[in-house]
């Protein structure tokens, strides 16, 4: 256990140190330069302004020279200065991420909760009209473009019945609890909705395969009474490759984010990572997409984790081997 | 009933067999019916406008907000453009984009996949890390980056770069580098699973070459599987260039397309609400339909496969 763990924490490591090196050239092709935004913002800096402020932040060295300059300190923790923030991108991160970890933490809870009976009860009732109905909410679940969805609620609740804010996290001058809780509803709801669609397929289609497995029959024929069935027999097994799925699924749930944070502007990472991207703050946006990833890394090995506990079979020691 | 009566005086191939399924698919039937109405009209938008006499993409200020009337059948939106007309347009580029890239990333994904499965070894294991961290990437966070990419400093010259199709170009080939890791996989799995069979050792026997063994033997026997994943990655894809062309990252204005057509939406939900219902509710119905058209192709060319519950997600 421990050496495999060992083994995924040093793969993840570098993974991460491939995907910052991937992501930092990238950034360094988007158009424009800190400077050239200092220019737009005062005309009276002159072209031999630029070149000094250029050497000065070190943006006349080739991009190479860049990223070994960057990840030095990056790997001390030291991730360098936002320049839209103007403060260091670890403490602006942090208010950020608590946003967006309370969105998709509420959103996933929910959607997993939904998911799960949604999909075994649609596995029970296969071909029938009940099932029907689940998968066609499934098939639009998984059609319907996100920010077009918080449009239409949006429509519904804030403009037309008027019962929920359209955006933001506060009322100015309340920001009580209740009064935040209402900013979050819209928020949690689309992006519920834009991932519940997906969980109950798969867990439909899992369940479905694991009913028609001898050990239900055998369960069945010797007197066990059908919930005893569905929650002993049944779902433990279900489950598995659904966790697997889910835990992949990580990345799509934080570009989830990014689309309802934006539509609402709620402060979280992925609202950050879009307004650091087009204000070009090359270390804001940079530090959020490592960590973007870097959490969807974990969640992967936490999945990898969560399977070998609830399935014996699988022995992580052989794995790492 | 029809198919109990007919079954005995058709002589099933395989052909009509599959279409038989694929016709009780009913969802699916609907949605190839649907997308045909659409390719249609995509198709006939140059006619269409040259039949309606003008022009979509022309600003008119004194006519913002017009209800429908016959000059304009669904009004005109917040810069006095007719909205039928933008919705056509825009459907034309959101399919093309959805067909072109889908079929790039599976031609690629084909190859990668193909190659991988059939040599194995060190080749495989690299690709296949490519392709698990490509699937592991938070995708809309990192194709923002890649769309704000600044293509002169790629080196990219100035003749590809401009031109009234720059946009369109760009967002295709966006979205097919992140497009094709599905189609690897899948074809990978069934090279490695084919490699092994008696047919393809025997054809390896005789003197076949890598090539041939990959296009007559390997390529005819996953054909099923891949046509289904293409179908369903033109859905993913119109999805993914709605969002771009939303956050103002695809499409560019004055192209039309159904994502930008929403870019300003924020604010159209207090004054126009149609404005906003059009263009979402034309991808949302596209992309179900290729979703449903999909499941149904999988239904008729592979039926084990929806047994097994084997299906893409988003």
């Amino acid at each position: 256990m421990g050496r495999y763990l060992a083994g995924r924490l040093i793969q993840t490591a570098l993974v991460m140190l491939a995907m910052s090196l991937a992501v930092y050239l990238v950034i360094g092709l988007m158009p424009g330069d800190p400077i050239d935004l200092m220019i737009s913002g005062d005309p009276r800096i002159t072209p031999a302004d630029a070149e000094r402020l250029r050497a000065l932040h070190g943006l006349d060295r080739p991009l190479w020279d860049r990223y070994l300059a960057w990840l030095g300190p990056a790997l001390g923790g030291d991730l360098g200065y936002s320049r839209l923030h103007a403060q260091p991108v670890l403490s602006v991160l942090m208010p950020y991420l608590g946003n967006t970890a309370l969105l998709m933490g509420l959103s996933f809870l929910l959607a997993v909760t939904l998911a799960l009976p949604l999909g075994i009860w649609a596995a029970r009732r296969e071909g029938e009209p009940a099932d029907h109905a689940i998968n066609l909410f499934c098939f639009a679940g998984i059609s319907v473009p996100p920010f077009w969805l918080a449009l239409l609620l949006m429509m519904l609740f804030a403009v037309a019945l008027g019962w929920l804010p359209a955006g933001g996290v506060a009322t100015v001058g309340d920001g009580g609890f209740w009064d935040r809780a209402a900013h979050l509803v819209l928020p949690v709801a689309t992006l519920t909705l834009a991932s519940v669609a997906g969980y109950a397929r798969f867990m439909r289609a899992s369940t479905i395969e694991v009913l028609r497995r001898d050990f239900v029959r055998t369960a069945r024929a010797k007197g066990a009474s059908e919930s005893r069935v569905v929650l002993h027999h049944v779902l433990r097994n279900a489950l598995l490759p659904v966790i697997t799925l889910v835990a992949l699924n990580f990345g799509a749930l934080f570009s989830g984010a990014l689309i309802t944070e934006t539509m609402f502007s709620y402060p979280g990472m992925g609202k950050m990572i879009y307004d650091a991207i087009m204000a070009n703050d090359y270390n804001l946006a940079l530090a959020g997409l490592l960590l973007a990833t870097l959490l969807t890394l974990l969640a992967n090995l936490a999945a990898d984790l969560g399977y070998a506990a609830l399935d014996p079979r699988v022995s992580l020691e052989r794995a790492a081997a | 009933m029809m198919h109990a009566l007919t079954a005995p005086l058709l002589r099933h191939s395989a052909h009509t067999r599959g279409w038989h399924r694929f016709l009780e698919h009913r969802p699916a039937a609907i949605s190839a019916a649907i997308l045909f109405v659409l390719v249609l009209l995509a198709l006939c938008q140059p006619l269409i406008v040259a039949a309606m006499g003008q022009n979509p993409d022309a600003v008119d200020l004194l006519a913002r907000f017009e209800p429908p009337t016959w000059a304009h059948p669904l009004g005109t939106d917040e810069l006095g453009r007719d909205v039928f007309l933008r919705l056509l347009a825009g459907g034309r580029v959101s399919l093309f984009v959805g067909v072109v890239a889908a079929l790039i990333g599976t031609i690629v994904g084909t190859l990668v996949g193909l190659w991988a499965g059939y040599y194995g070894g060190r080749v495989d294991s690299i690709l296949m890390r490519v392709t698990d961290a490509v699937i592991a990437l938070p995708l809309l966070p990192v194709l923002i980056v890649v769309a704000a990419i600044d293509p002169a400093k790629l080196g990219i010259p100035e003749a590809w770069r401009g031109g009234d199709r720059a946009d369109l170009t760009r967002i295709v080939v966006i979205i097919a580098l992140f497009g094709w890791t599905t189609v690897a996989r899948l074809v990978r799995g069934a090279a490695l699973a084919l490699r092994e069979q008696e047919f393809v050792r025997a054809a390896t026997a005789l003197g076949a070459t890598p090539l041939r063994i990959m296009r007559v033997h390997l390529l005819p026997n996953m054909a099923s599987p891949i046509i289904v994943a293409t179908t369903l990655s033109v859905g993913h894809v119109i999805l993914f260039e709605s969002v771009l062309s939303f956050l103002g990252l695809g499409i560019q204005p004055p192209r039309a397309s159904w994502g930008n057509m929403l870019t300003g939406a924020q604010e159209l939900i207090w004054s126009a609400p149609l404005l906003v219902v059009y263009p979402g509710m034309l991808i949302f119905v596209t992309v179900m339909a290729f979703n449903f058209l999909g499941d149904g192709l999988q239904h008729a060319l592979d039926p084990r496969a929806t047994q097994r519950g084997e299906r893409r997600t988003a």
